[in-house]
């Protein structure tokens, strides 16, 4: 364990409850220390969600972490009663999510929405809470937060909600934030914005901040460091500038090539390349018969 | 524009539907057996006697001819005379449809009460031994008719352990203070919780026999909606947000889950007014069901048309009621 992590995730496994050889997860570390802007980088299914559901507990029940640990703030998790554990992940992090439009709840007037962890668990009186999420609002720059707050989420277009949301994740003033691909599901147009805005709300609160996407483009813009994730298995662990200058492993620089370069525009982008994916499936076969090797007894009697 | 054409539309339909209950009621009773005016009269009456009586209630006329006689009439509140009871029949109707809509909206309560409640429970025990149990509540509660569950309720809790009154509405040894028939609300307001005690006692089996088996099919569907609804987005927000289980499910699914379920609670409500029809019978409850059936023992055709137009501008009044609801409750009929 990192001494000064805030979040740190270490050697954790997750396995499907049908298949429990059959790992999403393999042996995770994680960390993200206070303050920090750490990117989470993978293709599509390479787990980074599956990250992120497991900070918050809030995995599917399809699926089940198996090993490892996961501390935040110094409190380790999956010692905690459920709905313990539900109050610490709280009061510490906080959740911006992929799609706006599914997000907030359709029948729940805004203000309720930003508002509703600050009444009921850090006890704010109403006015105290609502006087916040006007504050809140403004410095997500919506120009009409009153209206903004008496609002049902349909009334407002995708970039409002998303901004609602980061205004929302922001509240209880969390020491670490999980941006789950936050512009994905948006326009073209409101992407960069919005991409703005989150940095410069951490850097206005110093919150950590946990950045997932599949754009290294994104991480070398806003990120200090970067896990980049294949098929459930970290493959570089480094910072931004090493990650470009050398990549440790063949998947990560075959990604770099693969991704425009803000810096060399006229670069031409190799897609990965098919030998290099095949290798990484073979090291992490290799990794998992080992892993199989030494839990296979242990993981069958569990289930 | 639109809201202005969904009510002339809704106006046009409306009309159209009781026109048709109207024939279609006017109809079946003309066509079926039976001649109510011999059963008015004592065996000897004579030819002519049987004429007069037939050209008083204007049962002489073609049926083209009555059946637009008494539309008219209707049309002016007009509903006629009962043959068996000898009054007015909108007065006779409206006498009775009270104690029919508090025996109904009582069982609605008590359905809406065991259905959103075995629906939470299954959802907050979602794939524990509660989730299977629900399941099987759901299933008894459906296969089992009302009626059954009116006469195992007055085996149980009539005769076995005699704890409820099994027959009427209120104790007719009370002294009734009230001016409306509508007992249990005028017992309510005027403080009178005797009066209510007593009416409940009557009423209890009668509206759970009605409710238990809308309890399921508001259980099932709440239940099925609430499962997909605590797999949204907004949901799994909540829970990041720290509150409890039991929150999460009342305050952020709850309200989205029941939309969907209320429009068929409103189709279900309808089958339950129709069985109080029964209901009533088995409890000598002086309801309309009981009264309906009055009705058609003594071939009373006033009487029935009377009691069937009243059933379907209820039903058209529930459907209202819930389209209106659903739009009160969601917010994105209600700002556009
Ligand atoms: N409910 C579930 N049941 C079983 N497997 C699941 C479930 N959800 C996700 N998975 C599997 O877990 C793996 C990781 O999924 P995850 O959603 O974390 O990917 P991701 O990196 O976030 O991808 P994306 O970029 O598309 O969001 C995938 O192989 C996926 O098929
Ligand atoms: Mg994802």
């Amino acid at each position: 364990m990192m001494a000064d992590a805030f979040l740190d995730i270490a050697d954790l496994s997750i396995v499907l409850r049908s298949d429990r050889a059959h790992r999403l997860l393999r042996s995770v570390d994680l960390h993200v220390n206070p303050g920090e802007v750490r990117g989470l980088v993978g293709e599509s299914g390479a787990g980074k969600s599956m990250i992120g559901k497991t900070i918050f507990d809030i995995l599917p029940r399809a699926v089940e972490a198996v090993e490892g640990a996961v501390t935040l703030g110094g409190t380790d998790l999956l010692a905690l009663s459920s709905n313990a554990r539900r109050r610490e992940i709280a009061a510490a992090a906080a959740l911006i999510p992929q799609d706006p439009l599914t997000a907030l709840n359709p029948v729940r007037r805004i203000e309720g929405q930003i508002t509703d962890r600050l009444t009921a668990i850090l006890g704010f009186s109403k006015k105290a809470a609502r006087d916040r999420a006007l504050t809140l609002l403004e410095e997500v720059h919506i120009n009409d937060p009153e209206r903004v707050l008496r609002s049902y989420p349909h009334q407002l277009s995708g970039g409002m909600r998303q901004r609602v949301l980061i205004a929302a994740a922001f509240a209880a003033e969390p020491k670490l934030i999980v941006a789950d691909e936050p512009t994905t599901a948006l326009d073209v147009t409101v992407q960069k914005q919005i991409l703005r805005l989150i940095a410069e709300m951490q850097a206005h609160h110093g919150t950590a901040l946990l950045f997932v996407t599949h754009d290294l483009g994104v991480v070398a813009k806003i990120c200090q460091n970067v896990t980049v994730l294949f098929g459930g298995k970290v493959v570089e662990d480094t910072d931004v500038k090493g990650l470009f200058a050398h990549p440790a492993h063949p998947y990560t620089a075959a990604l770099i090539n693969a991704t425009p370069r803000y810096d060399r525009p006229d670069q031409s982008l190799l897609p990965v390349p098919a030998d290099v994916i095949e290798a990484t499936r073979a090291e992490i076969a290799k990794a998992d018969a080992e892993w199989l090797s030494q839990r296979g007894q242990t993981l069958k009697a569990a289930s | 524009m639109d809201a202005l054409r969904g009510i002339l539309t809704r106006i046009v339909t409306t009309a159209i539907t009781l026109f048709g209950v109207a024939v279609i009621v006017f109809a079946v009773i003309r066509i079926a057996p039976g001649d109510p005016i011999a059963m008015m009269l004592p065996p000897g009456a004579s030819d002519e006697d049987i004429a007069r009586l037939r050209a008083l209630y204007g049962l002489d006329k073609s049926i083209v001819e009555q059946f637009f006689i008494w539309l008219g009439n209707v049309l002016h509140g007009d509903f006629g005379t009962s043959i068996s009871i000898r009054q007015n029949v909108l007065g006779i109707v409206l006498g009775r449809l009270p104690a029919t809509l508090e025996l109904s909206f009582l069982a609605l309560i008590i359905a809406s009460t065991i259905g959103v409640g075995l629906a939470y429970l299954a959802t907050r025990y979602r794939e524990t031994a509660a989730e299977g149990t629900v399941d099987v509540i759901n299933g008894i509660a459906l296969s089992v008719p009302d009626f059954l569950w009116g006469l195992a309720l007055i085996l149980t809790f009539g005769v076995a352990w005699p704890i409820f009154e099994i027959s009427g509405r209120v104790s007719p040894t009370l002294d009734l203070p009230f001016t409306s028939n509508f007992y249990l609300l005028e017992s309510l307001v005027r403080f009178r919780f005797d009066i209510t005690l007593n009416l409940l006692s009557h009423m209890i089996m009668p509206a759970i026999a009605l409710a238990l088996p809308l309890a399921a099919v508001i259980s099932q569907l709440l239940k099925s909606s609430l499962k997909e609804t605590m797999n949204q987005d907004y949901v799994m927000l909540a829970r990041t947000k720290g509150f409890p289980e039991s929150r999460v499910i009342a305050r952020d699914a709850m309200r989205n889950a029941i939309l969907p379920t209320m429009t068929l609670t409103g189709v279900q409500l309808t089958f339950l007014i129709g069985g109080t029809v029964i209901i009533e019978r088995l409890f000598s409850y002086e309801g309309l069901g009981n009264l309906a059936i009055d009705a058609v023992i003594n071939r009373d055709l006033p009487l029935i048309q009377g009691i069937v137009l009243l059933f379907a501008v209820l039903f058209v009044a529930i459907n209202l009621i819930v389209d209106l609801l659903y739009t009160l409750l969601n917010p994105r009929l209600r700002h556009g």
